[in-house]
């Protein structure tokens, strides 16, 4: 007989166990019947009419880095990652301030893509194999050329890389600036003691305080990082460049669509730069003889609809934007506290490595 | 049957029902996101090679070896992080707890400023501190602080002689034991705090001991460190021994700190690069929790074991 | 004078204890004393500490504002003010004894309070919250969620019903044997797995789930020892009084239980303050993530900054922790009396 109570302590409830067993089974079994269908397979996102019924673009940006992606003293973002989702808006939607900037650690950056919290992730990410194969992942252009390098203090009297064996090196966490230091130093049967940082902002400090002898980034890193130094000429920048590095915007793996239209924003970049086209000119512009432009432009031809996007698509980009190299000079070059020469990122004809294919 | 009865039954297949329900819902959109983003599940990435390096290991690690053995590398970190902490933190928490009820005023006012102090601090800043505040700014290994044949100290970390004692090479010193100022900053961060919970409980032990059990020893002649060893202590023990071995959990799982000053451990090298590298969010942070859970398990079950075996005594 | 001695030097081991540890604090204090008083800089810029070689006091002062509001813009923390000063009205009209009609004034704190202060603080987008005004919303919208769910799963736990008594079980079990970082890595990185697709939470709401799941945990297991410590005459009499589960619970059950746990409860709040810290992990900058990301600025790098900072937030949280468990222990003492 069971307790008048069932919830006093001390009473245990009865042997109900077989009437109460058959209507469990009997309930998993209709639940699982009703429900089995719908974990069949999906097609993959179609991000374009996600962001389009969103209203504005999700970019995944760093957590600050000069050049790239660093907020100003009034919160917006600067920077040629920042600028190339700003692009991303207006081949989109027309209008270039319609993104939101998400600043991602190194840790959750390609989570946040995969997972569907970005859209597009412009956060100076090098383009690997495991990167592209492994974590499925696209990267349609390579927006900035770059190669690895040391930099170290004055007082060290380093000169080159190779003098750096049993040092200390300080870098970034789940980078490949930390693959890339392992091989170099393997291959140059060097010992190293590799000190990793989860964030670039820790990492500097890091080497300021003199927790390690050499600070490894992108060369472009360590031209942004001096700026934040309290004396940039105790440093010295070796001259090695110990990788490629070609950094540029990711996307998911499986929409060729979203991945064409990344791929050809930065096309349209420098095509606008080929043929000459300006923030300033690209209204006089759009009625140039060159039939190359008209195309570029929209006023001849149906190519956006192809990419499916409006006709003046590469339009807006350039009136709001600018062509690459004014991006250049604006974020990395003589406009800019930067200061970084062209280098691999001139244009092919001038000798670099900035190539694209024509609009037609 | 009573209308009592079929309630509860009710009740139990709605709750049982509601969690199936929401675990599927749960799955079915888990298995919708990864098939959009195309991402693999599965365990087959625990044999793919983990490609990134790891600066402390207790066994032989490359960025050849694979995800699994980046897992075992951290797993031993945490034991090793843990295991050394236990010890420091034992030691230090029954000395403050023993001198909080010395006679001396001084000695257990100090006793009792040490706890209420570092009880109060969250144990995130405490680490903080003695990685930043203290073993940031240490003279770099050229000017390192010499600690007479016992090694040096600097701000690349702790080196011991072992043998032979490390020589300063031209960047850092070679030879000897390496311990570097993660480990250091952690090991200490997590004894100092730990030791404040156990020096509370062993306080607690002590006075549960009835005095009529001091004062018998005293009568019988023994003296006040004998009456402590023999007579008191193995008494307080019994009170002692199942929340210190919550606190011994509680230190495990506050090794997972590391993460916040890129120790290698566990939480770091798994759920952290690893996660990032691999892509595998769900069996990562799954297969991490499933370890604390089975090392939580296996201390409750010691516990239970050890519990039964001392009240087994008892009438 | 001779109590003095006899309370210092009753015999000579004792004697030896006094003088060691006069001698150790006489050793350590003109050091400490030095760095945050003599040799410390109080006013001017990162120049002058970078001269020094004590405390950085300027640099608290330049920053204490992004310490208590994050990056709330200027012209809106008067929002965070209000909030803050209702909050600490009702809290003071609970806490102190003498103030009556102190269920009006929880029925207000729970229900009206935080409509009232969501959507004031909402005008600004959460991703600029920072500081103590992450700090204190984690810990509050926390305590709030994890009390209600130590109630239930505490009583889950002790149902009757196998069901009930397992799934309670797992659930506390769970969250209480991992540590609270993976918590939060599961709640910032595989919640948007769970959600279906295009569904994302705020970084702060998958905070305060995370620390509310550990934390609910944790008051479970305590609300449970209170439970068990009520003697079962009290079950008996009320069920005979004609009471049903959930009537005998909450008017004589769990008032009993709870205030039997208020100690361990108050020790469950102060963890949750303090655990608090551990979201700068995952990224949300409370009050210590916005003093460590001021700390990697190079701007105001000087050898004393680090150590300056820390002690000025060892110090907020000491008062308030140490406040609260004062709290605690005047309550236990009014409870005995």
């Amino acid at each position: 007989m069971r307790g008048e109570h069932p919830w006093v302590p001390g009473t245990s409830p009865g042997t109900t166990s077989n009437m109460l067993g058959r209507l469990l089974a009997l309930a998993l079994f209709l639940l699982l019947s009703s429900g089995s269908p719908a974990l069949a397979a999906e097609a993959p996102g179609d991000t374009l009419s996600l962001v389009r019924s969103r209203g504005y673009l999700l970019c995944g940006v760093s957590e600050g880095l000069a050049g790239f992606s660093s907020p100003d003293d009034a919160g917006n973002w600067q920077g040629l990652d920042a600028d190339f989702c700003r692009a991303l808006a207006a081949a989109v939607f027309g209008d270039a301030a319609k993104v939101r900037y998400t600043p991602l650690s190194g840790k959750v950056r390609f989570t946040a893509l995969q997972t569907g919290e970005i859209d597009v992730l412009s956060r100076n990410t090098t383009f690997t194999l495991s990167r592209d194969a492994g974590l499925h992942l696209e990267f349609p252009a390579t927006t900035y050329y770059d190669g690895q390098g040391f930099m170290v203090k004055k007082a060290a009297g380093v000169a080159h890389a190779a003098e750096l064996s049993g040092a200390s090196i300080c870098v970034n966490q789940g980078t490949t600036t930390e693959q890339n230091v392992a091989d170099y130093f393997r291959s140059h049967r060097m010992k190293y003691e590799l000190v990793t940082f989860a964030s670039s902002e820790e990492t500097l400090a890091a080497y300021v305080a003199g927790r390690c002898d050499a600070y490894s980034t992108d060369l472009s890193g360590i031209y942004a990082q001096r700026l934040k130094l309290p004396d940039a000429s105790q440093h010295v920048t070796l001259p090695e460049m110990i990788s490629k590095e070609p950094l540029g915007p990711a996307v998911r793996e499986g929409d060729d669509q979203w991945a064409g239209i990344v791929r050809w924003t930065h096309y349209a970049m420098l095509n606008a730069e080929e043929l000459g086209i300006t923030k300033a000119n690209v209204d006089a512009m759009k009625d140039a003889d060159n039939p190359e432009i008209r195309r570029l432009l929209g006023t001849e031809g149906d190519l956006g609809t192809a990419l499916g996007l409006s006709p003046d698509w590469a339009y807006q980009i350039i009136r709001q934007l600018g062509n690459y190299g004014e991006i250049y000079a604006r974020d990395l070059g003589d406009q800019s506290p930067l200061k970084i020469p062209r280098g691999m990122n001139a244009l092919w004809r001038d000798g670099g490595l900035q190539y694209a294919p024509p609009v037609r | 049957m009573t209308r009592r009865r079929l309630t509860e039954l009710a009740i139990q297949l709605a709750l049982l029902f509601g969690v199936a329900a929401l675990v599927f819902w749960l799955a079915q959109n888990v298995a919708v996101n990864l098939k959009a983003r195309n991402l693999a599940s599965g365990f087959g990435f625990l044999d793919k090679t983990a490609g990134f390096q790891i600066s402390q290991s207790l066994i032989a690690y490359s960025e050849r070896s694979s995800y699994g053995r980046a897992l075992l590398v951290g797993l031993l970190n945490t034991l090793l992080v843990s295991g050394v902490g236990v010890v420091f933190a034992s030691l230090i928490g029954f000395a403050i707890g023993i001198a909080r009820r010395a006679e001396n005023a001084l000695l257990a006012g100090l006793a009792a400023i040490y706890v209420e102090t570092l009880r109060n601090i969250p144990l995130l800043l405490q680490l903080f501190f003695w990685y930043f505040a203290v073993l940031r700014p240490l003279p770099g290994p050229q000017e390192a602080i010499d600690l007479f044949g016992l090694g040096y100290l600097s701000n690349r970390g702790l080196q011991l002689c072992a043998g032979s004692c490390p020589v300063l090479g031209r960047f850092n010193f070679e030879g000897g034991i390496a311990i570097r100022p993660e480990f250091l900053a952690l090991v200490v961060a997590l004894s100092t705090y730990t030791a404040a919970f156990i020096a509370e409980i062993v306080r607690a032990g002590l006075a549960a001991v009835p005095r009529g059990q001091r004062e018998a020893a005293e009568a019988l002649g023994l003296s006040p460190r004998q009456t402590l060893w023999l007579v008191i202590l193995p008494q307080a023990l019994r009170v002692i021994i199942p929340p210190l071995a919550g606190q011994y959990l509680n230190l495990l799982k506050n090794s997972s700190l590391a993460v916040a000053i890129a120790f290698p451990d566990l939480v770091s090298v798994f759920a952290g690069t690893a996660l990032s590298q691999s892509g595998q969010a769900i069996e990562i942070v799954a297969i991490t929790m499933a370890i604390y859970l089975g090392l939580s398990l296996v201390t409750a079950t010691a516990m239970n074991l050890y519990n039964r075996h001392i009240t087994r005594g008892e009438r | 004078m001779e109590r003095l001695r006899n309370i210092l030097f009753p015999n000579r081991l004792n004697g030896a204890i006094t003088i060691a540890i006069l001698a150790l604090v006489l050793s350590a204090a003109p050091g400490v004393l030095r760095f945050l008083v003599l040799d410390a800089v109080f006013t001017g810029g990162v120049e002058a500490c970078r001269a020094a070689d004590g405390a950085c006091w300027p640099f608290i002062g330049a920053k204490l504002g992004q310490f208590i509001y994050g990056y709330y813009p200027d012209d809106e923390r008067w929002r965070v003010d209000l909030v803050f000063l209702l909050g600490v009205a009702g809290l003071a009209g609970l806490m102190i004894p003498r103030v009556p009609k102190k269920r009006l004034i929880a029925i207000i704190m729970a229900s009206a309070y935080p409509i009232l202060a969501l959507w004031l603080l909402a005008a600004v987008p959460t991703k600029l919250w920072g500081g103590l005004l992450v700090t204190l919303i984690v810990s509050a919208a926390g305590t709030a969620g994890a009390f209600p769910l130590g109630i239930l799963l505490a009583l889950g736990r002790r149902s009757a019903l196998p069901v009930i008594r397992y799934v309670s079980i797992a659930f506390i079990e769970l969250w209480r044997g991992v540590p609270l970082v993976t918590v939060l890595f599961m709640a910032s990185v595989m919640l948007p797995l769970f959600l279906p697709e295009g569904v994302t939470f705020d970084l702060l709401l998958r905070c305060i789930i995370g620390v509310t799941l550990f934390a609910g945990a944790n008051m479970a297991e305590i609300i449970r020892g209170g439970l068990q410590a009520i003697p079962r005459g009290q079950y008996e009499a009320a069920s005979a009084l004609g009471l049903g589960y959930w009537q005998s619970m909450g008017l004589v059950i769990l008032p009993q239980a709870l205030r039997l746990v208020i100690p361990g409860l108050v020790g469950s709040i102060i963890a949750l303050f303090k655990d608090t810290t551990l979201v700068l992990i995952v990224g949300l900058a409370d009050f210590l993530g916005v003093i460590q990301r001021n700390l990697n600025d190079p701007a105001w790098s000087a050898p004393g900054t680090a150590a300056t900072a820390y002690v000025f937030a060892a110090l907020i949280f000491w008062l308030f922790c140490f406040g609260l468990s004062r709290y605690a222990k005047s309550l236990e003492r009014e409870e005995r009396r």
